[in-house]
């Protein structure tokens, strides 16, 4: 039986979409069993991110109602044969499903994969509950701004009185220079808020933009910090110890001289 | 004469005189009429002779002072009768908010939620911003205040509101709405309390809220 694992936001653009291609690919790279569904129903997303647009056939309304069967609806991934999506339709709307059925498909899914990634549509009207509905957990995303905190905190308040407990947080976006000269919230003011754990930070990289038009998830391309981040955050939800990404970059050429013979 | 079914007045013999228990259920009139056919007819030869102190119950019935004279005036018909006791039902408390009876609740407040409470309340955790603590008294936050709080909600203007970490969105003492100032916010969030004071809304630090001069248990030292 597998773990079904939401990620939402409450604010949209955030990167809940990038970020559970993302965290879904890292795992499938870690040799997991891993399926991704789209509950944006009418706003669909994650394919384009994927690249898989063109491949897909029946839809999760078309599963709901029982216009063809669950795994007739799954899209193989083109790079890992482990990873599979379950697409939103895109000509209805979130009430197209119930939070019931929602579950009811989620459930037969954590038979056949490890982990079963829901990307939550932004919001917390039906669309939410749909996603939450088949969850056993929750990450948070987050940007290191105050209206994406708020938000945040909104979700993981109702995240709390809903039958998931514990979410963890992810603060995607970050500038070290803006942190640095104190124009962005740093990861402690985010944290102090929100009062919840950390699951990782993610660093603001144009790669991310870049692979996702391109329908190639950034974890795919090793140069890319964000790509660290993002793997380091499947293997801690596997269950290793990793710690935080060193967020100073760009060391300079004397610094890792320094550091080669120990002084740094 | 028909045998009255007097059980309106209870005449009882105590060691020093004599308890009338009034019914408390039954109609004023029949509790009159009772009275007054015990004192004349049933009774009449315990009532005569030397003076008795005389103790009055008259259980839960709420009685006007007219009624009350009326009884008494009964009574007082009967020399040597002396009322030494009227006892009334105790007046129902009014709803004094009681400072000492603080209820501690614990957990955290975030964007959205409200928490709402009658009466002094002591919250152990943060309130976010966005977030709303409503009281019918004081509210002592011992964490971070970052959103709203609204102390004497049905107009109580000697509610207060304390927190840790002083940083609200907005307070709200009975009528008043009161906000930090937009630009210069800078200032550090200390423990600290808000208050109003002939209508304004002030805020100072924790140790100067004995000089406030409210019923508050102030500790003066040993």
């Amino acid at each position: 039986m597998g773990e079904a694992i939401v990620i939402t936001s409450g604010k949209g653009g955030v990167g809940k979409t990038t970020t559970s291609a993302n965290i879904g690919t890292a795992l499938a790279l870690l040799g997991k069993k891993v399926c991704l569904v789209d509950t944006d129903i009418g706003l669909r997303n994650l394919d384009v991110v994927m690249g898989l647009e063109n491949r897909i056939i029946y839809d999760l309304c078309d599963v709901a109602d029982g216009r063809c069967r669950l795994n007739q609806a799954l899209v193989k991934d083109k790079r890992f044969d482990e990873l599979y999506m379950l697409p939103a339709a895109q000509t209805k709307d979130k009430n197209a499903v119930s939070p019931e059925q929602v579950k009811e498909i989620i459930e037969e899914l954590k038979k056949d994969f490890e982990y079963v990634l829901i990307d939550c549509p932004a919001g917390i009207e039906q669309g939410f509950k749909n996603a939450i509905a088949g969850a056993d957990q929750a990450i948070v995303m987050t940007t290191p701004e105050n209206a994406s905190v708020r938000d945040a905190d909104r979700v993981i308040g109702l995240l709390e009185s809903s039958h998931i407990s514990a979410p963890k947080l992810i603060v995607n976006r970050i500038r070290h220079s803006m942190v640095k000269s104190g124009d962005m919230l740093d990861i402690d003011e985010v944290l102090q808020v929100l009062n919840i754990d950390l699951l990782g930070v993610v660093p603001d990289d144009e790669l991310v933009i870049k692979a996702a038009n391109s329908g190639e998830p950034t974890v795919m391309n090793p140069d890319s910090k964000a790509a660290i981040a993002y793997r380091n955050i499947a293997r801690r939800i596997l269950g290793d110890t990793v710690p935080l990404m060193q967020m100073d970059q760009k060391k300079s050429a004397f610094s890792r001289f320094k550091k080669f013979f120990g002084m740094g | 004469m028909a045998v009255r079914a007097s059980r309106y007045v209870t005449i009882k013999g105590i060691k020093d005189g004599l308890t009338f228990q009034f019914d408390d259920k039954c109609d004023f009139e029949e509790l009159v009429n009772d009275l007054r056919f015990k004192l004349e007819h049933t009774h009449q030869n315990i009532l005569t002779g030397p003076l008795v102190h005389v103790d009055i119950r008259t259980g839960e019935r709420e009685m006007t002072e007219e009624q009350k004279d009326t009884l008494l005036d009964i009574l007082s018909q009967k020399g040597n009768l002396l009322v030494r006791s009227f006892e009334e039902p105790p007046a129902p408390e009014p709803e004094v908010p009681d400072r000492n009876d603080v209820k501690i609740l614990t957990g955290m407040i975030r964007s959205g939620q409200v928490l709402h409470h009658e009466g002094p309340l002591l919250f152990l955790g943060d309130v976010n911003a966005g977030g709303t603590v409503i009281s019918t008294d004081d509210i002592y936050i011992l964490g971070a205040l970052r959103g709203m709080a609204h102390a004497g909600i049905d107009g109580n203007e000697d509610a207060v509101i304390a927190a840790s970490f002083f940083s609200p969105t907005q307070l709200r003492i009975a009528d008043r709405i009161s906000r930090p100032p937009d630009e210069g916010e800078n200032r550090e969030s200390h423990m600290e309390f808000a208050y109003l004071q002939d209508g304004i809304m002030k805020i100072d630090k924790m140790a100067n809220m004995a000089r406030l001069g409210r019923d508050f248990n102030v500790f003066k030292g040993v």
